[in-house]
This record gives C-alpha cells, sequence and structure tokens, in this order.
C-alpha cells in the first residue's frame, strides 16, 4: 500500500486516475477502521490533508466555503460558523470524540455514505452545495444528491469533494440538529433529525427544511413536515402533524441499533423537538438584537 | 518525580478508626508512573528476535461437525513457518473440565459456536498468517443450532453433546439433553409460607449474556527450544494457572513450561482462563520460533468470556408487617458450549441477602451455541440479584415500608444459617444498609421527574492459595514477590500491609509479581482474594523477618532474643542498655549477623469474609425516547478494612460501572444464523465516562476476623447490586417495572407505550 500526499487539487486527482484501486482520505476516521475490520486494502491512500483549500474554513462575501478535509474541530472553534449554523456546528461536535474531531472531516462524513452520518442532515437542511473537482473542472451539486445509497456515492472514481458552499442564513432563521444514541458519545445514530426554521416578524414560520438520518438508505428530506410547520406558529398542532409526517417519511431497518418502531417514533420526536431549538435560537437572536 | 519521594500523606482512612500507620492510606501506586507513561509492558509489547505471529482460525458456523481440514494450501503461502489443527493436540477425554478446557482451545470433530478455534498458522508477518489461515479449507456438515435458554431446555432441542445426561435428577435420565445440572437448596415448607403470607408475588426476569469488556485483548508469546521447554509471556489473572492449564491441553508436564506475567489491561474474571497458549506452544514447537497471539476486538467478542444470560422465575411471601417469609425461585443460567456451574451459583446467591423461614431454589445449567461462560465479577449473582430485589422493592411498595428500612428488617447476621447451608460469619450488610440510609444522597429530597432505585447484593469471596516472598536488602529496603497478578492496585495494598509489618516507609518496599519459578504457588487473582490471601502470606513473611531481624539484634547486643522488641521500623532494647538499630542498620550488617534476611509464606487462606454491598440511584427517564439517564449514584461496600481506601473505591466504582452497563445497554446480538453481529465496542456498549455521574463511595469497614487486618475482598460484589438498582429507579421514575434486561432506549420506550395502551 502506497501513501501519498499531494499538495494540489489537480495533483491528487491525477494520482486518482492513474490507480483504479486508490482511495483519498481525510481524517481516516472511517477508513482505518474499515481496513481493520477486514475491507480490502487500497493500492494508494491518498491524504487530502496536505492541500490547503481543502483544509480551510472561509466566509467570502455571503457564502461560507468550508474544506472538505478541515476537521469537525475546525468549525467548533469557529465563532462566527457557529453563530450562523448552530445546527450544523452541533452535528460536527458529536462526531466520536474530541480526538475524532480533530481528523474527521465533513467531506469524509459525506462520502463515506453511512445513512447515519451525523453531519448530512444538517447540511442537507441548510442547502449546502458540495464543490466537485472533475476531470472537466469544477461542478456544483446539492449535498442531498451525493449519496445514492449506503456506501455508495455519485461521485466518479477520480472525483474529489473540495469544499461546501453555504450561503448566511438570511435574518429570521436558525438550526438545529438532535440525534439519539443510547450512550452519551462514541455512538452511531439510531435516528438524527436536521431542521432549519425561518420566522417572520409575528413569530410565523415561513420557511421550514427537515432532514432525518439513519432511517432510510440515504438522508431523507421530509416535505411533508415542512408543509405542517409552514404558516404555522410552531403550535402543538403543527408540531405534532411534523412530527407525524417525520415518523411517515422513515424507511427504516430492523437492526441491532435499532428496530423499525423505534425508529419511526423517535423520528418524530427529535423533529419536533429540533423544530422547537431552531425556534429558539431565533427567538434568542432576535430578543437580543431588539435590546441592542 | 521519583516513587522514593515520601507519599503524599493525605492518611485518611477508609472510615474505620484503625492506629495504624500505613494501613489505610493513600500512596501514590508503585506501578503507576509506568502505566501513566505508557511503559507498562503488556503481552502484546513483547518482540523477541525471529519471531512469528500466529494467527487462529475460527468456524463461521454455531454448530457443525468438521468433515475435513485441508491445510496444504496454507502451508505453501509465503511466509508460513507451521500449521496446526486440532489433530496436533493430544485426544481429549470423552467428558468433564479437562475435556471442556481442551476442546474450547481448538474444536476436534465438533465446532459448538461461531467463533470456536480449529486451526491455526504461524508465519513471518502478521498478514501472511491471517492470509494463510484463510486458506485453510474447512469441509462443515452444519448441525442445528440453539442460542438461547428456552430452545436449549426444548424437548426437541439439538444436543449439543450425546453423552450430557442432566445431574441431580433422580432417576438419572436416559436421554441426553442441554441441561447440564439441576440444583436444588431447600428449607421450611414453601407451600406452607405462602399459605401464611398476606402478600404473594410472582415474576419473571430475564438477563443477557455480556462480556466482561477488558480493554486489552488476550495476547501472549510462546518461546519454545529444542529440550521441549517453553516459555510464555501471557497477559491473565494468574500465571500458575496458565502454567497447569497449557500443560494439560499439550498433555505436557508443567516443569516444561514457565510463565511470566506479562501488565495485565483488564480481567474482570475474563482473564482466569486460557484461549490462545496451546496453541502458540505448538506453533512454537513446530517452527522453532517464538510465536505471538495478538485476539482482535471480534476474536475477543466472538470466542471469550461471556457472563451467561439468565432467565429467572420467582415467589415471594411476605407478611402485612414487611417480614419476607418465603421464596421459592427457578433459575436457569446459560453455560455456553460446555457444562459450568453458573446456575449452582446463582442458586446460592439469590436470596443470600435476607432472612428466610422457607426457601425453595432450583437451578438449571444449560449448554447452547455460545463461548462458554467465564468468570465475571461476582459470576451469577447479579442476575440473581436482579430478580430477587425487584420483587423485595414491589414488597416494600406494597406494605408501605421504605426499601431501606425493609431491607434492614429482613437482613441476615451473624449466626443466621445461609440459604446454602453453613452460619454466616461477622458479615456488615447491616451496616451498608444503615449507610445507605444516612448517606447525603439518600437523605437528599429526589429531584422532580426523577425516581430513585435502591438494592444490595452479595457475593462469597474466596482464599485459595497464595506465597510470598519478603527480601530485606543491605540498604534498608524490601522487596516483596508474589505470585498474583496485580489487576488492581494489589501491588500497593502488598506493600502497605509489609510497610506497616516492618515499620518501614512504604516507597522503600518494591513490591513485584514474580513469574513462576521465582515465587511459590498461587491461585489465580479471582474470588476477590489477592489482597486476602496473598496479603496474609506477606503479612507471615514479614512476621517470620520481624522474628529474623530481632535475633539478629540480639546477636549484635550479645542478649537475649526476648529483650528485643520490633517497634516502628527498629530493635529496641528492652531494659533499655543499647540504642535502637534500625531495619537499614540490621540489614546493613547481615554479613556478620547470620547472612542476608529473607522469608516466604505459602499457606492456603481459611475464612474469607463474605461482601455486601448496598446501592442507590437516582435516574431520568427521557418519556419519548426510552433514554435512561444516571443522575446520581452512591454505594456502600463492606471491604473490612480498606487498606488503600483509594483502590477499593476503585474496585467499588469499577463494578458499579459494569453493573451499569450491563442494565442499561449492554447484549450479546447474535443473528439467526447464530453470529454474533455486535463484536466491537461500538455495538456492544459498555458505558463511557460521559454517561455517568462520580460514582460516590461509602466504604464500610466490619473487619474479617480471619485475616490480620481485618480484609474482606472487594473486588466483585459492586457489580451485583446496580442491574436492580437501575430497574428499581426506572420503575420509581415511570411507573413502569421492567423485567427483562437491558433497560435499552427501545426496550423501555416500548414499555412505556404498551403501559399507555
Ligand atoms: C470512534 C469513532 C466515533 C465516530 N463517531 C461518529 C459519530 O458520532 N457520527 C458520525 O457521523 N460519524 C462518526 N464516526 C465516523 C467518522 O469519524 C466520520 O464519518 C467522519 O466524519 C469521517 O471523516 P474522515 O475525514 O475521517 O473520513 P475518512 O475516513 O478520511 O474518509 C471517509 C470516506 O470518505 C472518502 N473521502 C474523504 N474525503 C473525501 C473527499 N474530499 N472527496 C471524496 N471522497 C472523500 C474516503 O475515500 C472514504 O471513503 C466515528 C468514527 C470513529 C472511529
Amino acid at each position: 500500500m502506497k501513501y501519498a500526499a499531494p499538495t494540489t487539487i489537480d495533483e491528487a486527482r491525477t494520482l486518482l486516475a492513474g490507480d483504479a484501486g486508490a482511495i483519498v482520505f481525510a481524517g481516516a476516521t472511517d477508513v482505518v477502521p474499515q481496513m481493520r475490520a477486514g475491507r480490502p486494502e487500497p493500492s494508494m491512500v491518498i491524504d487530502l490533508k496536505k492541500i490547503d483549500r481543502l483544509m480551510s474554513v472561509s466566509l467570502d462575501g455571503d457564502t461560507w466555503q468550508v474544506g472538505a478535509a478541515a476537521p469537525s474541530s475546525a468549525l467548533t472553534s469557529n465563532a462566527a460558523f457557529a453563530a450562523d449554523f448552530p445546527g450544523l456546528t452541533e452535528a460536527a461536535g458529536l462526531i466520536g470524540s474530541d480526538q475524532i474531531q480533530n481528523r474527521s472531516s465533513l467531506g469524509g462524513n459525506l462520502c463515506n455514505a453511512s445513512p447515519a452520518a451525523d453531519s448530512v442532515p444538517a447540511l442537507v437542511v441548510n442547502d449546502a452545495v458540495a464543490v466537485i473537482a472533475a476531470a472537466d473542472g469544477e461542478r456544483r451539486v446539492p449535498v442531498a444528491d451525493v449519496v445514492t445509497g449506503p456506501g455508495q456515492t455519485s461521485l466518479a472514481h477520480d472525483e474529489i469533494v473540495v469544499c461546501f458552499e453555504l450561503a448566511r442564513p438570511a435574518g429570521g432563521t436558525s438550526d438545529a440538529y438532535l440525534r439519539l444514541i443510547p450512550r452519551t458519545e462514541m455512538d452511531i445514530a439510531v435516528v438524527g433529525a436536521g431542521v432549519r426554521l425561518t420566522l417572520d416578524d409575528s413569530g410565523n414560520v415561513s420557511a421550514a427544511a427537515v432532514a432525518l438520518g439513519a432511517v432510510a438508505p440515504t438522508v431523507v428530506r421530509v416535505p411533508a413536515a415542512e408543509a405542517a410547520l409552514v404558516g404555522s406558529s410552531l403550535d402543538d398542532t403543527a408540531l405534532a402533524a411534523a412530527a407525524a409526517a417525520a415518523s411517515d417519511a422513515c424507511n427504516p431497518i430492523d437492526d441491532k441499533r435499532g428496530t423499525i418502531n423505534y425508529r419511526r417514533q423517535v423520528a418524530g420526536v427529535l423533529t419536533r423537538r429540533a423544530a422547537g431549538i431552531a425556534a429558539d435560537r431565533i427567538r434568542t437572536r432576535n430578543g437580543q438584537n431588539g435590546a441592542s | 518525580m521519583s516513587t522514593t519521594e515520601a507519599p503524599p500523606s493525605t492518611g485518611t482512612n477508609g472510615n474505620g478508626a484503625s492506629g495504624y500507620r500505613w494501613v489505610g492510606t493513600r500512596p501514590v501506586r508503585h506501578d503507576g508512573l509506568d502505566k501513566v507513561a505508557g511503559k507498562a509492558r503488556y503481552a502484546a509489547d513483547l518482540n523477541l528476535p525471529g519471531m512469528l505471529y500466529g494467527h487462529i482460525l475460527r468456524s463461521p458456523h454455531p454448530h457443525a461437525r468438521i468433515v475435513s481440514i485441508d491445510t496444504s494450501a496454507a502451508e505453501g503461502m509465503p511466509g508460513v513457518k507451521a500449521v496446526v489443527t486440532g489433530a496436533d493436540f493430544p485426544e481429549a477425554p470423552p467428558k468433564g473440565a479437562t475435556r471442556n478446557l481442551m476442546c474450547t482451545v481448538i474444536a476436534r470433530d465438533t465446532v459448538l459456536y461461531s467463533g470456536h478455534a480449529v486451526a491455526a498458522v504461524a508465519a513471518s508477518t502478521r498478514r501472511e498468517a491471517k492470509a494463510a489461515a484463510e486458506a485453510i479449507e474447512v469441509t462443515y456438515e452444519l448441525l442445528p443450532h440453539v442460542l438461547n435458554i428456552s430452545d436449549a431446555m426444548a424437548d426437541d432441542a439439538p444436543v449439543l453433546h450425546d453423552n450430557l445426561f442432566t445431574r441431580g435428577v433422580e432417576p438419572r435420565p436416559t436421554e441426553p439433553s442441554n441441561i447440564a445440572a439441576r440444583t436444588v437448596y431447600e428449607r421450611g415448607d414453601v407451600e406452607q409460607g405462602f399459605a401464611e403470607a398476606d402478600i404473594v408475588i410472582e415474576r419473571e426476569f430475564s438477563t443477557q449474556a455480556v462480556h466482561q469488556g477488558y480493554i486489552e485483548p488476550h495476547a501472549c508469546v510462546v518461546d519454545c527450544d529444542q529440550e521441549g521447554k517453553a516459555v510464555i509471556w501471557a497477559s491473565s489473572q494468574g500465571h500458575f494457572m496458565v502454567r497447569s492449564s497449557t500443560a494439560t491441553v499439550l498433555g505436557w508436564d508443567t516443569s516444561r513450561i514457565k510463565v511470566i506475567p506479562a501488565e495485565i489491561g483488564g480481567g474482570f474474571g475474563g482473564k482466569t482462563t486460557i484461549y490462545i497458549e496451546p496453541v502458540a506452544a505448538l506453533l512454537s514447537t513446530k517452527s522453532g520460533r517464538p510465536v505471538k497471539i495478538v485476539m482482535s476486538r471480534e476474536d475477543v467478542f466472538r470466542a471469550t468470556g461471556p457472563a451467561p444470560g439468565a432467565i429467572i422465575k420467582m415467589k415471594v411471601g411476605a407478611r402485612d408487617d414487611g417480614t419476607i417469609t418465603t421464596a421459592k425461585a427457578w433459575l436457569a443460567y446459560e453455560n455456553g458450549a460446555f457444562q459450568g456451574i453458573a446456575a449452582m451459583l446463582g442458586c446460592m446467591c439469590v436470596v443470600s441477602a435476607y432472612t428466610l423461614d422457607h426457601l425453595y431454589v432450583e437451578g438449571f445449567d444449560v449448554v447452547l451455541n455460545r463461548p462458554v461462560n467465564v468468570a465475571y465479577r461476582a459470576p451469577s449473582a447479579p442476575a440473581a440479584a436482579f430478580a430477587m430485589d425487584s420483587m423485595v422493592d414491589e414488597i416494600a411498595e406494597r406494605v408501605g415500608i421504605d426499601p431501606i428500612d425493609l431491607r434492614i428488617q429482613n437482613c441476615p447476621s451473624q449466626g443466621d444459617p445461609t440459604p446454602y447451608g453453613p452460619k454466616w460469619p461477622m458479615i456488615g450488610l447491616r451496616e451498608c444498609l444503615e449507610a445507605i440510609r444516612d448517606s447525603d444522597h439518600y437523605q437528599s429530597e429526589l429531584p422532580e421527574g426523577q425516581g430513585r432505585g435502591v438494592a444490595s447484593g452479595f457475593w462469597f469471596n474466596i482464599g485459595e492459595a497464595s506465597s510470598a516472598t519478603v527480601n530485606l536488602n543491605e540498604n534498608g529496603t524490601a522487596t516483596v514477590i508474589t505470585g498474583s497478578p496485580d489487576i488492581g492496585g494489589s501491588r500497593a495494598s502488598m506493600a502497605l500491609m509489609a510497610a506497616e509489618e516492618l515499620g518501614l516507609d512504604v516507597h522503600l518496599i518494591q513490591p513485584v509479581v514474580g513469574d513462576t519459578e521465582v515465587v511459590g504457588f498461587t491461585d489465580v487473582t479471582e474470588g476477590s482474594r489477592a489482597t486476602f490471601a496473598t496479603g496474609m502470606a506477606v503479612v507471615e513473611a514479614c512476621r517470620d523477618l520481624k522474628e529474623q531481624l530481632r535475633k539478629r539484634a540480639a546477636k549484635t547486643w550479645d542478649c537475649d532474643v526476648e529483650e528485643v522488641e520490633w517497634v516502628d521500623g527498629s530493635a529496641v532494647h528492652g531494659p533499655g542498655e543499647q540504642e535502637p538499630l534500625t531495619l537499614a542498620a540490621i540489614t546493613g550488617n547481615a554479613k556478620r549477623t547470620g547472612g542476608p534476611l529473607g522469608a516466604t509464606a505459602s499457606l492456603n487462606a481459611r475464612g474469607a469474609g463474605p461482601a455486601f454491598s448496598v446501592q442507590v440511584a437516582d435516574v431520568s427517564v427521557d418519556q419519548e425516547t426510552g433514554r435512561v439517564t444516571v443522575e446520581r449514584y452512591t454505594t456502600a461496600q463492606d471491604a473490612g478494612t480498606a487498606i488503600h481506601p483509594s483502590y477499593v473505591e476503585g474496585q467499588m466504582q469499577g463494578g458499579v460501572v459494569q453493573g451499569i452497563g450491563w442494565a442499561l445497554n449492554e447484549e450479546y446480538i447474535y443473528s439467526d444464523d447464530g453470529n454474533l453481529e455486535n463484536p466491537g465496542f461500538l455495538d456492544y456498549r459498555i458505558p463511557v465516562a460521559s454517561d455517568l455521574p462520580m460514582i460516590e463511595t461509602c466504604i464500610v469497614e466490619v473487619p474479617n476476623p480471619s485475616h490480620p487486618y481485618g480484609v474482606r475482598g472487594v473486588g466483585e460484589v459492586g457489580i451485583v447490586p446496580p442491574l436492580p438498582v437501575m430497574a428499581n429507579a426506572v420503575a420509581d421514575a415511570t411507573g413502569v417495572r421492567i423485567s427483562d434486561l437491558p433497560l435499552s432506549p427501545p426496550r423501555v420506550l416500548e414499555a412505556l407505550t404498551a403501559a399507555e395502551s
């Protein structure tokens, strides 16, 4: 097994294109355990962490550019980013432990294509766009379209996710992410729920996005739950309807991590709770703005 | 920092008034710096010149006949130096403990669980060994399998051993079955007891098999020479056990084998047996090279442990005034692939924390297609306590008596009969109950929305054989060599007892775990026995040394030895005509007074003091997701005397944490085809640090009269109460009593949802 540490995207892509058995890695927090568990060894591992653009987190006008290989800790320690996307930051801060978060990346979390990946529902509700380096230049793909099934992505062998573009949220907007794990950390989501809301001046929901993890082969967006929330004042009836829609949208499996029924029930509960947290965040921020 | 510095003299005793200078203090452990600095050497750390790596091929089937094994392809693979199969090992006797051990190490004609060792390869690299092992062709004839107690006990169950006839049933059965043994304990007349009771409750409980969860996988390096001698470096709870077990499996004389104990990274009972050493020994013999075998985590889960799951049906009778009079219990315990004594132990423990007029306890040991049980802290007691202490809680509720008061009202004390025969010696159950009753935790108001649960637990503790050698060095320091692997701070405890006896600063004492050729025979570190039994040997050797020291002083002073006293580390002349002689002065002059000073003691320790623990927890339950959060937890445990209170507390806390894991999330998940689906710490969920509050401890000291310092063992009983404590706390928080473990979020939510409708 060879190791390569290119410093440019082109170099990385050329290495990939030249070796059908090569893979890229960022934190390798998925790659190494998978190899240990008996996955066939790649002929070459290409380290993405020496490429500046993949490591940087920056605000470019009204768009955040999050390097696909930047560690979770680069987000959780970035106060400006966390203020714009508290839910996504929360999701990145749930992955593994401090040690893992100093390595693990959003690019890896997405491209590993686990249905339970924590950051993906939070990326999806924020309409994140993956910038992909391809043979004929860069293409931009909504994050929701990158993963096609467990362990499967729409990326060609020689394509690399460079960064994620996230438009700064409009006023009155915030997000939240909640997951259910039996323990408090070092575990895999049995259910994950990301919610983003926009509230108008009277406190009614003017826009909503809901995405669930670990309840279907890929992260699922739940338009019915979004519809139940939009126009409401987040009253109990609307929240219950959103929860029911989330439960209905689940297409889970019965496995060692949870039963179908359990996942359905909890998907609704977490959707309702995450909506409540997102709304509280907006109200708190509005309150602070009003006071200043 | 130097280990010869004066101890950080916090000087706090456990709880008791002692008057001791060293016993009951909390010096930094002698092996601590090496451990935190990563210098301690575990078995997998050793590498020898020319060493090969062994890889064991394991069965993918839970039950199958081995039709043939073809190793020819593997033998031709790169780097391969030796291949062994069951046929290379001596024939196993038709039944009994020896067969069980031999056939656990490597399968003969039949594999009895997925993960059962079938063949092994030694090669120059790990990868080559693995690749070659996978190239061994095994032809299996699949047999039907059974994975749980009810299936295994059914009349039409596939039978694991056609020569296993239930023991303890009259007349002896004529058909073999998976029920290895039936055990009964009885007293009084239960039917009369129930007839006279005001309250009778009947319930059924189940617990799941769990793994000991030690961090360090089993590992060994074995080097066999041309004369047929073997040196084994291994991580275990007892290197003399490794020696005798390896000899048994190989049919060798024990004197051919020397075992050097590696530092141990956790055992909790799981390293009281062997799996890999005889395999490495044969591979080493065949190849003429040292061979290392290190299990993967997956191997550890599939082929070692577990502690058994159990089904327990109980009926308990009590009077309106809260006196519990009668209990009838039916217990069935998994044994794994070979028979053990799990149910027998469960029967002995199930009602031990209570006095009863009438009891009938019947237990069944059941074999099934899982790895064979191994000890885990107070084996079998947790499931038994789960059943009994859940019922006791219901009784307390029914009669309206505080659950601790009810337990005090029904608790045995010295002279009362145990359920299994003998009378209780001096025990501290009542004191533990009172300690919890009076604790800040129990006295505090339960926060809104939370539930509180209490329970008690019992464990026997044991004595067994131990040896110690204490050598005084010429500079006035001492070396204490024992045969007990240090799995929980026992080096520090040995040093403290030697310090107390000799009157020497504890940091002038070097405690050492000696190999099988430098120290006398010592049984496994199990049954909470090391500080008790090996400690006794250390004290005995030190007392012998004190006699020698007095004689040397008498010789120096040319006086009668009766005139010499040993006081605070010095020989003191009774009549006062001589200046005291320090220990260092005597050892420095030893050549002129008769040579070096050393003493050895070997003994079979009698009078192990039974252990009790009482615990309380506050929990909150997320009613919508079924997640249980432990908010506060306090444990009281009778230590007899706490030699090193910090490590006593560590044992108490460790037991509690493992018990909480067992209660909340740990379980083996098998697929229908008999393969373990969660052979790793991701999906086999032991608690992580952030899951728990600091476990508050309260050391109770009711000295054990059989030990020179009053020691009882403290290593095990802490794991017994948490199962019923958690169940009782969840019942208090939700109003729903769950009698099947684990109390995982899906199980709790299901129970809450069912209770609602
Ligand atoms: C102890 C532990 C705990 C964990 N806990 C969690 C958790 O709580 N939640 C969770 O979601 N995950 C968890 N994980 C999984 C893992 O840490 C995350 O998925 C992490 O985000 C992966 O990032 P990485 O950079 O380490 O990925 P890597 O392992 O480097 O890569 C993962 C996959 O993505 C591909 N890849 C990586 N970067 C790119 C790129 N830029 N372009 C194209 N393909 C790429 C790789 O080829 C590989 O297939 C845990 C892992 C461990 C070991």
